[in-house]
């Protein structure tokens, strides 16, 4: 047969697969953004647009009444200041405490090393709903008063696995080597850990940022059932506008609208350093 | 003791006995935070629920006057048709789900490694549905499966002529919109955790496979596939406890509607617990649930622990 073809030859596609490609990224696209286009156009639509028989994609007369009314009456300020605390802390020490977890996890060997890994595995399992009946047990047995550092608490606790176990493959993708030529240089264990691996973790951080925040961000069932009038968090809040009376969509989407908001500025900072980060070559080391 | 020169500078040996220390002390300082955290978030509910589940507690009375009722929770639940009907809606949904998002994402994520000019933007695109809340997803889908103002009404009617449907009034048809929704908020989950896989395989392996001669489809299933099994394997098993976790979309959507079509367990207990206001019986149910998914993780980590120690990596 022929020579081997060089990998740029192999690699240069035809226009018309070039064309196939991107027609498929882009139906793709699309289906992943027309629900979220749905829920912001619609919250800028008034009653009589979104009654109207016709689905109006892009072109009707705008109105910020529904947003008017979500701040005003619908006390946004405060929710939001809620979520962000309970969303930001949380996630904060998800990945201090879950970060020297994996590490530990990966590096070094201990007596009780697999009970915890396996422990973890397990633990990851339990679902918020098994969790709902205790943690409003133990609010009430306690009579705890902040109801947003009970959420803190709880948040922290149900990322912790799901964090520990991604951070724990971020590591085992390290080469020993590296932290083994800072031990031999002198570096302590911690300073192995600040100056060698965090910066090589970074995409790894990242990405179990990303999960740890939008799922502290976004959780519902135990904020519905153990936040009060004003401990609310934004997505409680937002279910409270469904009643079986009337549905308001503009208001409700309005409320959407403002709670994808920050995870979606979120997303498009932190997708670029991901992207970056993993193609940058540190795990290759 | 050994040596009478005070030590300026440690000796070789004294230097690997300090370091010997840190080994012993340093992991269990690692890890203690996280530990005790999940411990009193987690385990200890877990706990929790067991000794609950031999109660019969009722929302609004101290925990100490609850009566005392044995097994019979439990006695309930064997012949109860409500709780075996919304396992079997979530194992119905977790299959549909889960196999069409890993056959999605997978596809996805071997389409976008290719390098192609605007990459990066699509794959941010592709991640958004994963950001929006769960309330979100279902306040969203819910309109737009709506009766009387739903888009999908509207456009199936003018591009295929059918009739409105109740959607989410329909056991079949609100289960169908349930998996949709799933499917489109949770294929980027794979796809995300497959393309970094992807992306940290080395690439001297895959470029030595293609001068070995492998094509395209060899390359797929014979060298970058079995090489991120470990994290495909993780994907998997996510996915899969997150449909036992599943209840916020369904909550909104439906309330776990028509009957119990849609009532997966989560919401099952939640319901039992906080609407019936059966505490006591809601923690025998999720002694049940507790049950079911540890076994089935069990199975999992004995067929493949990815935490286990690999030889390299």
């Amino acid at each position: 047969m022929s020579s081997v073809a060089p990998p740029s030859v192999q690699r240069g596609d035809s226009l018309l697969q070039v064309l196939i490609h991107y027609f498929f990224l882009i139906l793709l696209a699309l289906i992943c953004l027309t629900p979220i286009w749905v829920m912001i156009s619609t919250s800028f639509k008034n009653e009589i647009v979104i009654f109207d028989a016709k689905p109006i994609w892009f072109f009707f007369a705008p109105t910020l009444d529904n947003y008017s009314y979500i701040m005003g009456r619908g006390k946004f300020d405060r929710y939001l200041t809620n979520s962000i605390i309970v969303a930001v802390s949380s996630t904060f020490l998800t990945l201090a405490l879950g970060g020297l977890c994996a590490y530990a996890l990966a590096r070094t060997e201990f007596r009780g090393r697999k009970l915890v890994a396996n422990a973890t595995l397990l633990i990851r399992m339990v679902p918020p709903a098994v969790l709902a009946v205790p943690a409003f047990a133990m609010v009430v047995f306690f009579s705890v008063e902040s109801d947003l550092l009970v959420l803190i608490f709880f948040y922290t606790a149900l990322n912790l696995p799901f964090a520990i176990w991604l951070l724990f493959g971020f590591y085992k993708q390290i080469p020993v080597e590296l932290e083994e030529a800072a031990i031999v240089d002198g570096a302590s264990p911690l300073q192995v850990f600040t100056r060698v691996l965090l910066p090589l973790m970074k995409s790894g951080y990242a990405v179990a940022g990303i999960f740890t925040f939008r799922i502290a961000w976004n959780e519902f069932i135990l904020a519905l059932l153990l936040t009060g009038r004003k401990t609310r968090t934004l997505p409680v809040a937002a279910s409270g506008f469904l009643t079986d009376t009337g549905v308001e969509w503009g208001r409700i989407m309005a409320m959407g609208t403002l709670i994808v908001i920050p995870p979606l500025i979120f997303t498009f900072f932190a997708a670029r350093q991901i992207i970056a980060g993993m193609t940058a070559g540190a795990v290759k080391g | 003791m050994n040596s009478g020169s005070p030590p300026t500078k440690p000796a070789v040996r004294d230097d690997i006995g300090v370091d010997r220390d840190y080994r012993l002390i340093t992991p269990y300082l690692f890890i203690a935070p996280a530990v005790l955290v999940m411990f009193g978030g987690l385990a200890f509910p877990v706990f929790q629920s067991v000794y609950l589940s031999f109660y019969d507690w009722k929302i609004g009375t101290p925990l100490s006057t609850a009566e005392n009722v044995g097994f019979a929770n439990y006695l309930r639940l064997i012949s109860d048709p409500d709780v075996l009907e919304s396992l079997w809606v979530t194992l119905k949904f977790g299959f549909w789900t889960i196999s069409l998002e890993m056959i999605l994402g997978i596809s996805l994520a071997l389409m976008l490694e290719k390098p192609i000019r605007g990459a990066s933007l699509f794959r941010t695109i592709f991640i958004l549905p994963l950001m929006v809340s769960p309330v979100v997803v279902g306040l969203i889908w819910r309109y737009l499966f709506d009766a009387r103002v739903g888009w999908i009404n509207y456009y199936l009617g003018v591009w295929f002529g059918m009739e409105p449907q109740v959607w989410l009034g329909d056991a079949e048809l609100a289960f169908f919109a349930i998996v949709l929704t799933d499917i489109w908020q949770w294929t980027p989950f794979i796809f995300i955790i497959v393309i970094a896989g992807l992306q940290a395989l080395p690439s001297e392996v895959i470029e030595a496979s293609r001068v070995d001669g492998a094509n395209w489809w060899q390359q797929i299933f014979l060298v970058k596939l079995p090489m991120i099994s470990s994290i495909l394997l993780i994907a998997l098993l996510m996915r899969l406890i997150d449909v036992f976790r599943a209840l916020e979309v369904m909550y909104i959507m439906t309330g776990g509607g028509p009957g119990r079509a849609t009532e997966l367990m989560s919401l099952h207990i939640y319901n039992r617990a906080f609407d019936a206001q059966l505490l006591g019986y809601a923690s025998a149910i999720s002694v049940l649930l507790i049950t079911i998914v540890f076994l089935f993780s069990l199975a999992i980590l004995m067929l493949g622990n990815p935490m286990k120690d690999k030889a390299d990596v």
